[in-house]
């Protein structure tokens, strides 16, 4: 997902049976269902995977902001571009929120951007493909934000309280997200036959890449057990991936658009939909750095940061000015 | 160069609501603060006033205090009013 490859630093799940006071008390916690609070005991393990899986998080939402900032410059209409504008701005937003629920757990924000930075940390695989016409805009609100909201509803409830509070602001951002893109690809599919194409070729080239975003298949998830019984994942990359299956193929017919996947089909007995086998080199691929755009987004990045140093130590200098006057005026 | 220090966000969502905390961010001073947590936390008209604070002046309690803190309070139930047994002739008090 946002967090697709969150090594978990916990060797197999232990019983409740052969913990000790501290961790049985916190295991305890979390299969109650109360909420670990920053100043609580958690084991090293949590805290150390939970840095991992909410920074992974907070860059997807940064580095995110880039394949759709692509297109203000070129929205097709003013309210278009107002309304992008308005969206990547919460993603800035929603990357905030996160950094700031990691920093409860010890990290600054600073370790955060330099692992970013160094390329040490991940983000979100889907990131590092390139958005080559309006239509992709479209595809990314409805499929990419559509898929994290199957993802991020669930984390509402983990049992890491700062997370979980940072998901519910996110949550309620992400329905305006999923809304403008299936409202794009709405309009262009009932537009000329030139426009209805290009809704297609974003389907094309999004839906896969969508769809790797739950990240690899249960069997290949080393991770998951420890990180399920921590409460800090709630559902399984499979089960997640086909709910989101199941939700968008119908809504792809509504717009009239093909899936391109040979082996869809409905399964009467499953009441699911039944789908073709990930290029799970691919994602492989992309995830460790070569992907189409990952040398571009990491640029853009680094320019970013690099740019805005003077802007950060502008501020910094001002506020200490006006501290010492302040003083000096007493 | 020093990182900015991490602000505490209180947000009065209506008018005679009280602040509320709902999250933290980074800036250089308590103006800037104010203007980035209008810009993070009040994009949707969730605000009517903001109130900011340096992180690190929040004393907090700890979760050790748990039982001193709070157990005193459980065993003085005839501190509410479910505690008292009203007769039904008298009705609503």
């Amino acid at each position: 997902m946002y967090a697709q490859m969150v090594e978990s630093t916990g060797k197999g799940v232990r019983s409740l049976e052969d913990m000790d006071g501290q961790e049985r008390t916190f295991q305890e916690k979390i299969n109650t269902g109360v909420r670990i609070e920053p100043k609580d005991w958690m084991p090293d393990g949590y805290r150390k995977t939970l840095i991992r899986q909410i920074s992974q998080h907070a860059h997807s939402e940064i580095v995110g902001q880039l394949p759709e900032a692509n297109w203000i410059s070129r929205a097709p209409t003013l309210q278009r571009k107002a309304i992008l504008l308005a969206k990547v701005q919460d993603e800035a937003g929603h990357g905030l929120y996160l950094y700031c629920a990691a920093e409860t757990l010890g990290v600054s924000r600073d370790e955060m951007t330099a692992q970013l930075l160094s390329g040490k940390a991940k983000y979100s695989s889907i990131f590092n493909y390139p958005t080559l016409t309006w239509a992709d805009v479209g595809a990314i609100g409805w499929l990419v934000d559509g898929a994290a909201i199957m993802n991020q509803v669930p984390l509402q409830r983990c049992s890491y309280g700062p997370y979980g509070r940072a998901m519910v602001r996110v949550c309620k951002e992400e329905s305006f997200h999923q809304r403008q893109g299936f409202d794009i690809m709405r309009v262009l599919c009932e537009g000329t036959p030139e426009q209805k194409s290009m809704a297609q070729d974003a389907l094309n080239r999004w839906w896969w890449p969508s769809i790797m975003m739950f990240g690899p298949s249960d069997e290949q998830s080393v991770h998951s057990a420890q990180s399920m019984a921590w409460g800090i994942k709630l559902s399984s990359n499979d089960e997640l991936r086909q709910k989101f299956v199941d939700q968008t193929v119908p809504q792809a017919e509504y717009l009239g658009l093909t899936v391109p996947d040979g082996d869809l089909e409905w399964d009467e007995s499953r009441g699911s939909y039944n789908f073709g086998e990930i290029d799970w080199d691919e994602f492989f691929q992309v995830i460790s750095g070569n992907g189409p755009c990952n040398k571009e987004r990491m640029a853009a990045r680094t320019k970013a940061w690099d740019d805005g140093a003077w802007f950060r130590d502008g501020l910094q200098a001002f506020s200490e000015r006006q501290a010492v006057q302040a003083i000096a005026a007493e | 160069m020093t990182e900015w220090p991490l602000w505490e966000i209180f947000i009065r969502g209506q008018h005679g609501m009280s602040h509320r905390h709902v999250g933290s961010l980074h800036a250089p001073d308590a103006e800037i603060a104010i203007n980035n947590a209008r810009d993070v936390y009040t994009r949707r008209n969730e605000g009517v006033s903001i109130w900011v604070m340096k992180s690190s002046d929040i004393v907090a309690s700890s979760p050790d205090q748990k039982g001193p803190l709070f157990d005193p309070a459980q065993s003085k139930t005839y501190r509410h009013p479910t505690f008292f047994e009203i007769p039904e002739e008298i009705g609503k008090m």
